[in-house]
């Protein structure tokens, strides 16, 4: 019997399994750290320019909109964090055992999401 | 011994190797920077900027925006070549994501030198 193979990589259609979903994760959260850059930039110019500039930074901080900006971005920086050392220690052949690697995706989305939760709660 | 050809652009081993070194100085810098400024309490403005101005904050700070321009370029050099097809857009937006890098560590060379 022919076997029916997915014929199609319509990621509409097909279910990627963890790991693929942690990697994917992996490359949005590094693209939008990229394009948020500029952002963080400012605030760090911001925080060092005078103690007028680090109270309007404490101000752009304190906005809600900006809070949730940080928030996301310190997931983002998190979890590509979390994922880049699961990929080195995949390249030193650690863990490339199809439980392993899936055990190890799932760590790096549960460690990154606690993380950012401790962290969130602890800098506001 | 088997003499392997070697096709292409020969660029993906440097890069390989360049995105994991550039990783692990941007995760040590993460982690040192993160275990000396999670024991203060109320930074104000004085002791961060003392913090940032040392000179070895000032060196590994530098050292890791480096690090970060040429992770940058590397990673999302290889998103546009992934989704992004046509020639002509996908020249754009390399050389408009190189400027923009270029620009960026112009501009965090200049804050820390202001330190």
């Amino acid at each position: 019997m022919k076997k029916e193979r997915p014929k199609h990589l319509d990621l509409r259609v097909i279910k990627l399994p963890l790991p693929g979903f942690a990697s994917i994760l992996h490359r949005i959260s590094g693209a939008g750290l990229f394009l948020m850059l500029p952002f963080l930039l400012y605030l760090f110019e911001l925080s060092l320019d005078s103690e007028l500039g680090f109270a309007m930074f404490k101000a752009v901080v304190a906005h809600p909109l900006a809070k949730l900006v940080l928030l996301g971005l310190l997931w983002a920086f998190l979890h590509h964090f979390c994922m880049g050392i699961r990929i080195l220690l995949l390249d030193l052949n650690m863990g490339t055992e199809l439980l392993a690697a899936r055990t190890s995706a799932k760590a790096v989305m549960a460690v990154s999401l606690a993380l950012t939760v401790i962290l969130g709660v602890k800098l506001w | 011994m088997v003499n392997k050809i070697v096709v292409g652009a020969h660029y993906g081993l440097k890069d390989w190797l360049a995105q994991r070194v550039t990783a692990v100085v941007m995760a040590a810098y993460t982690l040192i920077v993160a275990i000396l400024l999670l024991g203060q309490e109320n930074l104000g403005y004085a002791s961060w900027r003392a913090f940032m101005a040392g000179g070895f904050m000032r060196f590994f700070t530098f050292l890791f925006v480096v690090c970060l321009i040429w992770h940058v370029w590397v990673g999302v050099r290889d998103i546009w070549m992934d989704y992004v097809t046509p020639t002509g857009m996908r020249l754009a937006l390399h050389v408009l994501t190189l400027l923009a890098l270029v620009g960026y560590l112009g501009w965090a060379a200049s804050i820390l030198w202001r330190l």
